[in-house]
């Protein structure tokens, strides 16, 4: 397996403060990588700067280098827009736009030049199907997606991140606003996503990253702890620290 | 604040009810907290009532000073009626000119401000750097407090002069000249109710437009704009209420005669309409200038009516 994103000396400051020092990762493609730490220890800090979305904070400041497939993603010059396209992102809270479950899910395409009833047509269907919510709400396409219920919608905001084709999928914290069965269908997309696309998940939860992830990196104050195969971490991890987290006796 | 308290103590009977070991002294300081409860209450009650009272005192008094000259003179041809003569030898009172003309001059006001208005909001309320829109923000609050009587001056002294040599007419004093100046009088209205539409809008919407790899530009267009319509178009609707209700400004720059609306002609708006001929109107010519102001009250209202209609729906949005 190639990896598609390596991180190199990553350091990245709020202002004076700095939230992540000196991150050294790879993540392979066509895998789950889960990140897994205490709140405030970076590790959806990390996930942000993946596709820029740090950008947007006022007062951050960068050092190091990040590799898109092979491409440096802060060198000048590189498209934040197409960036952001090729590697999509499921926040922790389900966000779709208030209008219709079609617009949602269109509206990226759209953003992005495609035009044509019957294209955009396929394109709602396909993202839908491969967010495994297509049976659920193939009648309600022109209804308001608010009002759908909280699992379905988050996975229409996973099938509205799929519908751009990107090649990653970062998810943050995607099932801590959701209860335990909406939480178990995003887990089976999850894994089943991963034949097409690499995803990055941050969690909360240490069972999940266990039950669908292949690597796992413990973040700690803004450290990379510890990396390396999701059974290895949760069964023999080398770092005290490590250990200390996964058998609960912090965080 | 007190009507629960009412019901609790209506539940405890002070002699039987309650708790023997209750302490009188604790008893007694609750009556008397009751007693004032009730007392501000009643002033609230009291002062609340004060505004309802004036608006029904306004509409009352309105109907019943407006109804008897649109008898007289018939509901058709007052409001239909193209010419106003209320001095001549046989009056006549058609007010259709002053309709068209408010309903002309608040549309073109609208057509001039909306859109600055509007752009100047998304601006500030999404992309200006702090100090840009601290700035700007602080133009707009001076702009919704200068006197309507200083626009009037202004645009007396620069507008109207300003008119005449650019469009080479041969007065300035026009429905333009009052579009142009209700069109900066409404902005103030416009860029801050549309600007708390807008930061209202969530901060997740944004992002995950971003996150699809749109721009900011798209993103505000195509996201914010939209979550926010309502309250744009309660911040439109305030704007012709404005529009429609000025009068000291448009008198003093649309020079004041009853003609049929025309962009470069003098003309009367239905608020001027009834300033203008107030003081020393009498008999049938004062009874119909009334009846201008309840038609314009009606305009108000209907107005209003859309304002609370979009208000409501953006809180619910």
């Amino acid at each position: 397996m190639s990896d598609i994103i390596t991180v190199k000396d990553l350091c990245l400051w709020y202002g004076s403060a700095q939230a992540l020092k000196d991150i050294n990762i790879n993540i392979p493609e066509h895998a789950i990588t889960a990140l897994i730490g205490p709140s405030g220890c970076g590790k959806s800090t990390f996930l942000k700067t993946l596709n820029r979305m740090n950008d947007l904070i006022p007062g951050v400041k960068i050092t190091g280098e990040v590799r898109y497939a092979g491409q440096d993603i802060f060198a000048p010059g590189v498209d934040v827009n197409m960036l952001r396209k090729d590697i999509g992102m499921v926040f922790q809270k389900p966000n779709p736009f208030p209008m219709s479950v079609y617009d949602n899910i269109a509206y990226g395409p759209r953003t992005h030049g495609i035009k044509g009833k019957a294209k955009l047509d396929d394109i709602v269907e396909r993202s839908l199907r491969d967010a495994a919510i297509w049976d659920e709400i193939k009648d309600r396409l022109k209804k308001n997606a608010l009002g759908l219920s909280g699992g379905q919608q988050q996975r229409l905001c996973i099938a509205r991140a799929l519908a751009v084709e990107p090649q990653v999928l970062l998810m943050d914290e995607p099932t801590s606003a959701l209860d335990p069965i909406s939480t178990g269908k995003i887990e089976e997309l999850a894994s089943a996503l991963k034949e097409k696309y690499t995803i990055v998940i941050v969690t909360h939860n240490m069972q999940q990253a266990v039950r669908i992830s292949d690597q796992t990196a413990f973040f700690l104050l803004g450290e990379l702890v510890e990396y390396g195969d999701t059974e290895t971490i949760f069964s023999v991890p080398v770092d005290k620290r490590t250990e200390d987290y996964i058998t609960g006796r912090f965080g | 604040m007190c009507l629960p308290m009412k019901k609790r103590q209506s539940k405890i009977d002070p002699v039987t009810g309650g708790s023997d070991i209750r302490p009188p002294v604790l008893w007694d300081s609750l009556m008397k907290k009751q007693a004032f409860e009730n007392f501000i209450y009643g002033v609230f009650l009291l002062l609340g009532l004060i505004t309802v009272g004036c608006v029904l005192l306004i509409t009352v008094y309105l109907i019943i000073s407006g109804i008897p000259a649109i008898r007289e003179i018939g509901l058709f041809k007052f409001l239909f009626g193209k010419t106003w003569a209320s001095t001549a030898k046989t009056p006549q009172f058609g007010i259709l000119p002053f309709i068209l003309t408010s309903i002309y001059g608040t549309a073109g006001a609208i057509a001039l401000g909306v859109p600055i208005g509007f752009l100047t909001a998304v601006y500030l309320a999404k992309a200006a750097p702090p100090k840009v829109k601290a700035v700007v923000s602080a133009a707009v609050s001076v702009l919704a407090g200068i006197p309507s009587v200083v626009y009037g001056l202004v645009g007396m002294l620069v507008l109207v002069p300003g008119i005449r040599s650019i469009f080479h007419v041969p007065d300035g004093a026009s429905l333009l000249a009052a579009i142009v100046v209700l069109a900066v009088m409404i902005l103030p209205s416009i860029v801050n109710v549309s600007i708390t539409a807008l930061e209202a809008v969530p901060q997740e919407y944004e992002d995950a437009s971003l996150a699809l790899g749109a721009t900011p530009t798209e993103t505000y267009f195509r996201v914010s704009v939209p979550a926010a319509r309502s309250g744009i178009a309660a911040a439109v609707v305030l704007g012709v209420g404005r529009a429609i209700g000025e009068a000291m400004a448009v008198m003093m720059v649309s020079g004041n005669v009853a003609n049929m609306p025309s962009l470069f002609q003098s003309v009367r708006f239905l608020t001027t309409a009834v300033a203008s001929e107030m003081s020393y109107s009498s008999g049938l010519q004062r009874q119909a200038l009334f009846s201008i102001a309840l038609v314009l009250y009606l305009f108000i209202l209907l107005i209003n009516a859309a304002l609370n209609f979009f208000l409501k729906r953006s809180k619910e949005a």
